[in-house]
């Protein structure tokens, strides 16, 4: 794992002309997006960034043969920085996960920035630290950039779109419509974690203080678990709609039940916790660090054990299978033996009243 | 975590089941009062498991569910203008209103925030002394407290741009109404246990003795439910009605003294309605005379006016436990949490909610 960055103890490079914070000018494509380009972005991108300042990055095509896979994804979390991550690690993360759900090795990134006026430099130059660390840890590359400068009314608005580029190993065919009735369900680990730290410094509630972001790359662990079985049917990250949403998601587009035990699901004690407090369900928050697998069942030890060798998926578990009945609908066995629907949260998450 | 396993573990919930399988030899009807309690229930699957003489009716204490529509008719038409911060529970935010919810208004522009306490939004007034900063002030004896507080709070430190859109109601004098009615089949009542933390047991005596119902105060995890059904049942089998304490890590007799007086010092009891119900004499909280200067009615010349319900929401018949969710006709095909008819559909603690949400294992033609 890699350190949070500290806003406040980031230095800028250089000094940006006079200006301590974002102006409509460094939106503009002159000098000034120049400047920040220059300090800020290459520096914190560093290794990762892809050298020269065209206008579109190029790279070989890759040479092993495979297909490649492309994925885009906008990331508006606040805070910007929360307990384990903050937005630009989310958004390094969060592109290289969307990849590796297909299967694909990541290769190369690209990141566009909306900022608000207004917004600290030194706020975006620790942002863009982040996600050039993160990139690192992932092995990919920050290819090509944007910036715009929207206005905005004191808030602090940092935004950012990031896309990515990937290659899929020939015979590797992992899509929602490949759950089969009989398939495992796997899951790398314990649930809830990203939502509960976000959420619990958003509102400043005293719960669930201590619990961190899992924001993590996958690729690594989705790369082993392939090592172990080429076959995997079905990968999906369960961020925005939890576990429950992953899983609902995977039923309606394979048309196949899918039953699982709900004490078999790790919830870390503090998210229960704050989960009980806030009126939430756990299968229903956001996660940024793992993933759920459907493989064919006879595959389904050798799997679990690759995810249990990486770090990113020490806590990976058996949770349930897919099965014919009531296609489209995920169930789960409740601690009494009582089988109950899952469902997918309708929109926001909201605490409720008492 | 070591505190709620201990109320969800099965082999504890296996012997609970047993024991009020021996002990019941005709049937019951339990009504559980709060809305967190059948969720519960629901969630869990209690009612799967339990014996098949045991009957669980569903009751009135969700507090989203019952709040009338005129008041958020009211609050949509404050939050709309534009001097006003409005700040709600979040849950009230999608509760429809006549032809809309303060999602859509805060969709429109008005400011509408979701607050995790009301002194959060007396920081919020104290924070923009130029706006208009109102509390949708919703709730059983549990929110009460805290929303009398702000309004104290408020007064102490002089903030004039604070008001409160109070719509308090209380448990017994519901309890009440639905045992003296012709059309009740409930033998006895599983009470909420926070409701009993703030005001203590001794509300529930008179109920249990006048109407010779059992009133057995639970929590909400699932073991709980289960020990006060087993007391219920035991009971009622022995031929009593008494009030019985089985959340006593929480309640207690006398309940939260300082709360009281909190409650007593900003608000008055008076008649209010409950939506899908209708009026229950003294069965609500507003706010004392001395504090009339705080009620966002009066400010904003909104009244509670009377709105009739959607014709075919029989949401009135499910929170007096006298029909299940699904069945009503609209369940599942007209109803459902996108599109819904009633407040129980939409509150997390809605029986129609629960329903919808853990039990369409057969129905799958029932779209989400
Ligand atoms: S299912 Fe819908 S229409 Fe029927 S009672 Fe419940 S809320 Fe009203």
């Amino acid at each position: 794992m890699i350190d949070p960055v500290d806003p406040a103890a980031w230095v800028c490079p250089l000094p940006l002309r006079n200006h301590d914070r974002i102006v409509t000018g460094h939106g503009g494509g002159g000098q000034m997006s120049g400047e920040l380009v220059e300090h800020i972005f290459l520096p914190a991108f560093g290794r990762s960034a892809v050298a020269g300042l065209h206008d579109s990055a190029t790279m070989d095509p890759p040479v092993d043969g495979g297909r490649l896979a492309f994925s885009t994804d906008s990331f508006v979390v606040s805070p910007l920085f929360f307990a384990g991550g903050d937005i630009g690690r989310l958004a390094v993360n969060g592109t290289v996960n969307d990849l590796a759900m297909s299967g694909a090795r990541p290769l190369a990134l690209s990141a566009a920035f909306i900022l608000g006026e207004g917004l600290e430099l030194a706020v975006l130059a620790a942002v863009a630290e982040s996600m050039g660390r993160a990139a690192q840890t992932a092995g990919v590359k920050v290819a090509t950039g944007d910036t715009k400068v929207v206005e905005s009314a004191g808030d602090e608005v940092l935004y950012i779109n990031s896309s990515g580029i990937g290659v899929v190993p020939p015979k590797v065919d992992i899509r929602p419509g490949r759950a089969a009735a009989g398939d495992a369900v796997l899951l790398s680990g314990p649930i809830g974690e990203h939502g509960i730290a976000v959420m619990s410094q958003r509102s400043g509630l005293e719960f669930g203080t201590g619990v961190q972001s899992d924001t993590a790359p996958l690729a690594g662990m989705v790369a082993s678990m392939l090592g172990a079985c080429a076959d995997i049917h079905v990968l999906r990250d369960p961020t925005r709609g939890g576990l429950a949403g992953a899983l609902c998601e995977i039923a309606a587009g394979a048309g196949v039940g899918i039953e699982f035990d709900e004490d078999s699901v790790p919830v870390p004690d503090e998210v229960a916790a704050a989960c009980a407090f806030l009126g939430l369900d756990p299968t229903h928050v956001a996660n940024e660090g793992k993933l759920v697998a459907i493989v064919p069942a006879d595959a389904a030890d050798e799997v679990l054990a690759a995810m249990r060798s990486q770090p990113e998926g020490e806590g990976a578990v058996r949770i349930g299978h897919v099965v014919a009945d009531h296609p489209g609908v995920v169930a789960a066995y409740t601690p009494l033996g009582a089988l109950r629907v899952v469902d997918q949260p309708l929109g926001e998450q909201l605490p409720r009243i008492c | 975590m070591k505190y709620l396993d201990e109320f969800r573990d099965p082999e504890l919930a296996r012997s609970l089941l047993a024991e009020v399988e021996a002990t019941v030899t005709r049937p019951w009807s339990i009504m559980e009062v709060c809305g967190g309690q059948t969720h519960s229930i629901i969630r869990n699957g209690i009612d799967q498991v339990l014996d098949d003489r045991i009957t669980l009716l569903h009751g009135p204490g969700c507090p989203v569910c019952v709040t009338p529509l005129g008041i958020i008719d009211s609050a949509l038409e404050i939050a709309a203008r534009p001097e006003v911060v409005f700040c709600s529970f979040g849950d009230m935010l999608r509760v429809p209103g006549s032809d809309c919810d303060l999602f859509s208004v805060k969709a429109r522009g008005a400011d509408v925030r979701v607050v995790y306490s009301p002194l959060d939004a007396v920081q919020v007034a104290a924070d923009n002394p130029d706006r208009e900063v109102v509390f949708f002030a919703v709730g059983f004896e549990t929110t009460a407290p805290a929303n009398a507080m702000s309004v104290h709070m408020a007064r102490k430190r002089g903030l004039t741009n604070y008001t409160v859109l109070v719509s308090h109601v209380l448990v017994p004098p519901a309890i009440e109404a639905i045992v003296e009615s012709e059309a009740s089949r409930v033998d006895g009542f599983l009470a909420a246990g926070h409701v009993c933390s703030v005001m203590g047991t001794g509300q529930y005596e008179p109920l249990a003795e006048e109407h010779g119902v059992p009133v057995v105060i639970t929590g909400f995890e699932p073991l709980d439910i289960l020990d006060g059904i087993r007391r219920t049942v035991a009971q009622l089998e022995a031929g009593e009605a008494r009030v019985e304490n089985a959340y006593p890590r929480v309640v207690t007799s006398q309940g939260n003294q300082s709360a009281q007086d909190m409650l007593a010092e900003v608000f008055t009891e008076c008649d209010r309605s409950w939506r899908g119900i209708g009026e229950i004499p003294s069965s609500g909280w507003r706010l004392a005379d001395e504090y009339r200067a705080f009620d966002a009615e009066l400010r904003f010349g909104v009244g509670d006016t009377a709105v009739p319900e959607p014709e075919r929401c029989r949401s009135g018949e499910v929170l007096q436990g006298l029909i299940r969710p699904d069945e009503c006709e609209a369940f599942g095909r007209d109803c459902t949490p996108r599109s819904p008819l009633g407040a129980t559909m939409v509150s997390s603690e809605g029986a129609c909610a629960a329903y919808h949400q853990y039990r369409r294992l057969d129905g799958v033609a029932v779209s989400p």
